[in-house]
């Protein structure tokens, strides 16, 4: 393994949120019951998924002043795996909202808005694949990333607060104490979210060197 | 040597022994939600293990490709 210590440090974490995330003691909340638990795995998704897609910005931008490939691929894979943890966020959150809300999808501000963000991000993969030459591609789709990004921000955080959602935080009750967190999850809840995005970061920074020893090996020959 | 060797290992068996009988009655304890626990951390190890072995193979291939580039 390459850079090992931070990689037993996900492992640990997220072993730590497995077992306490189950074991440890909830509020007893009506509605919510146990799926309160959900708030370690399904939580965490969306967190992961903004800190990557905030990794490609950077290196977007980054590639437009310095247009290297490494930095083209850091973006291109922080998109790809931001988008599998969106989608993972997306899913786990419909079946916890049929068992506490009692729909799959009740058109609810954020599940909408993040549906719609998840497709402004596939359009960016449909985007990079739809151009041949390397340089223009990666410029272009830079570009596009930031505006993604930029898409996406008041999608997740302006408007669903706006309006009334099922979602805590919203109906402009902003902040993040009212998900009646006690400090036991706490305990749980913030070593969630950095193990889960420290897992994305393995996926994406594999799927990085695969990136660059094709582009050197096409290269090459 | 050997009578220690003896020694250790009825101590390991009786250990595990004990282990076995009280790990028995945690998983069949009420709800039985430590079943559930071991299932996830099985899972969630063997996806760890998964991305460890690729991890290795890219590592072993960007060392192969450096060489080439040396050459």
């Amino acid at each position: 393994m390459k850079n090992p210590w931070w990689k037993i440090f996900t492992i640990a974490l997220l072993l730590y949120v497995i077992i306490g995330g189950f074991l440890i003691e909830t509020p007893k909340l009506p509605i919510l019951h146990e799926t309160i638990r959900n708030l370690y795995f399904h939580v965490p998704m969306w967190f992961g998924m903004i800190i990557i897609f905030t990794v490609g910005l950077v290196y977007s931008i980054k590639y437009l002043s310095n247009p290297t490939q490494e930095n083209d691929s850091v973006a291109v894979e922080a998109v790809n795996v931001g988008i599998l943890f969106g989608f993972l966020g997306l899913i786990t959150g419909m079946q916890w909202a049929q068992f506490t809300w009692g729909e799959w999808w009740s058109g609810d501000p954020k599940q909408n808005a993040s549906a719609i963000s998840l497709l402004i991000y596939l359009a960016y993969l449909v985007l990079r694949n739809s151009m041949d030459e390397d340089q223009k591609r990666a410029r272009i789709s830079a570009v596009y990333n930031i505006f993604a990004y930029a898409a996406m921000i008041p999608l997740l955080f302006v408007l669903p607060r706006l309006t009334d959602s099922l979602h805590p935080g919203s109906g402009g009750n902003p902040g993040f104490n009212v998900y009646d967190l006690d400090g036991g999850m706490r305990l749980v809840f913030y070593p969630a979210v950095i193990g889960w995005t420290l897992l994305g970061i393995w996926i994406m920074e594999l799927r990085i060197r695969l990136r660059n020893l094709n582009f050197k090996y096409l290269y090459r020959n | 040597m050997k009578k220690s060797g003896v020694l250790v290992c009825s101590i390991l068996f009786f250990a595990m022994n004990v282990f076995a009988e009280e790990s028995e009655n945690l998983f069949r304890s009420s709800g039985k939600i430590y079943v559930v626990v071991s299932v996830l951390v099985t899972i969630f190890l063997g996806i760890v293990i998964y991305l460890m072995v690729l991890d290795k193979r890219i590592g072993k291939l960007e060392k192969k490709e450096e060489e080439q580039e040396n050459n």
